[in-house]
């Protein structure tokens, strides 16, 4: 948090107590979102989110920030369609500029297998409530003018659908929005806790273990990015999770004009660009589990050769920075929010790939949960019991990352 | 990881080689639908540290080897 940030914000820092009705564990945008509405709507305020560095650091900071509801299963349709419009609201909600802007999203599809996912794409996403178009590759070009559409002689484009809701939004911004919005309402954000335990009381978890000595809670709530696996083991929960590296790279600033999002399930790409004028690439996460934020050359060199095909004016751009982030991806390609079996620990993990744009409706349910004891119904499908239950929700695919 | 010593072609660049997940002992109860396992089906170690996994050396030899990885450093550590 630099001082430029501070003075922007106004962050109430909280010296920690002994005790909690709901602890936190990490405080990215899940975290405080949750604990922002658990505080607003319930009136749970005693309340902590515990973060091991400083608030956005792990993927919250790391993600390429594309908000979209065009997704492959209905359940998470409408959850997204959901987040979608908490998004376009957010700023009045939380009275913070996150500079939220609508771009819509062009889906290319280069084979006829392909189109077959769009059309299917469409027609659920329409049934479903989140408004998707196919469109012809002139009809592409027309939306977003720097598309070659014979893909570099190598990936001629056969159609696409089109997202119009979708937007982006500036990641940090998002989580300072929500820590402000939950310590206005009296929850201590403690950065710098890395959670190193759960305390047991017989098989409840009754708190946490920190670098700092124990806090003990009513409830505790895993929101970590990349860490899930290790938290969950504390509980002695197994999780359908693996944990792979997702890389991204910025180039420098162009002139302002590349105007929709694109993505490519087949390429495994997707483009954007920033309000600075960077243009903003993404693709699929690294084949081997790690939790190393290492990136590469090999990604750097593959992206870049696909992302060229279809956009050649990139090819005049140089590479400011590349990053990795660590994605908890889930069996199935779905997140997981809920019970655990064990009783007093909570997760919302799986948001790998997806996380930033799930952040408003994420945090939403969650509280609701927490503080009614209910899942409730938009989430019901998500719980982690689906797995013993033979019902997977199925959603790889409906990403350009995997 | 950049690199891969693989027992045949010796070390080679990481692009040559498909991961092929963790090394995973065979269920007792793998016959019995009735009992089916259902942490074997679903779910992983996602090991923090050194994890035993296999990989195919697809542009080389297209052989299988087994290989120790840390995977909070991402190297390969035997």
């Amino acid at each position: 948090m630099n001082e430029f940030v501070e003075r922007q914000l106004t962050l109430q820092w909280h010296e920690p107590k002994k005790s909690y009705d709901v602890v936190i564990i990490g405080g990215g945008g899940h975290g405080l979102a949750t604990a922002y509405y658990l505080a607003a709507r319930h009136g749970i305020k005693n309340v902590a989110v515990l973060e091991a560095g400083y608030i956005g650091s792990g993927n919250s900071g790391r993600n390429t920030t594309i908000i979209r509801a065009n997704y492959g299963i209905p359940e998470a349709i409408r959850f997204y369609q959901h987040s979608l419009d908490l998004y376009q609201t957010l700023e009045d909600e939380l009275s913070c500029w996150v500079m939220y802007s609508t771009k819509g999203i062009i889906w290319l599809a280069h084979t006829e297998t392909q189109m077959r996912a769009e059309r299917a794409r469409c027609l659920l996403n329409v049934a479903c409530g989140a408004e998707t178009v196919m469109v012809t590759p002139q009809e592409a070009k027309e939306l977003c003018p720097q598309l070659d559409l014979s893909g570099g002689g190598r990936y001629p484009v056969m159609g696409a659908s089109y997202h119009p809701a979708a937007a982006t939004a500036r990641h940090d911004r998002v989580v300072w929005a929500y820590a402000q919005g939950a310590m206005r309402h009296g929850v201590h954000v403690l950065q710098h806790r890395t959670v190193t335990g759960l305390l047991r009381d017989g098989v409840r978890v009754s708190g946490v273990e920190t670098s700092a000595g124990p806090i003990s809670a009513g409830v505790v709530l895993s929101a970590v990015g990349g860490n899930v696996s290790t938290i969950a083991a504390h509980a002695d929960v197994r999780l359908p999770i693996r944990t792979h590296p997702l890389q991204a790279f910025v180039t420098n600033a162009h002139e302002q004009g590349f105007g929709p999002i694109l993505s490519d399930t087949e390429l495994l790409c997707y483009v954007s660009q920033s309000a600075r004028g960077e243009m903003v690439i993404g693709a699929e996460y690294d084949p081997q589990p790690s939790y190393s934020l290492r990136s590469s050359f090999n990604f750097l060199q593959s992206c870049a050769s696909k992302v060229t095909h279809l956009l050649p004016f990139l090819r005049d751009l140089r590479i400011l920075r590349q990053w990795a982030g660590i994605c908890d991806i889930s069996a199935d390609f779905s997140p997981i929010m809920g019970a655990t079996g064990v009783d007093g620990f909570l997760v919302t993990t799986g948001w790998g790939t997806w996380g930033f744009k799930a952040i408003p409706a994420g945090g939403e349910q969650m509280a609701e949960l927490i503080a009614t004891g209910r899942t409730p119904e938009l989430v019901e499908r998500f719980g982690l019991d689906r797995f013993a239950a033979d019902r997977a929700m199925a959603d790889q695919g409906s990403a350009g990352t995997h | 990881m950049l690199w891969i010593t693989c027992p045949r072609c010796g070390r080679r660049p990481v692009e040559e080689f498909g991961f092929g997940g963790e090394l995973r002992g065979v269920p007792e109860r793998m016959t019995d639908p009735a009992e089916r396992d259902v942490d074997y089906a679903w779910m992983y170690d996602n090991v923090h540290g050194i994890t035993s996994e296999r990989w195919f050396h697809r542009a080389g030899c297209r052989r299988w080897l087994t290989l120790s990885r840390d995977t909070v450093t991402d190297t390969i550590t035997g």
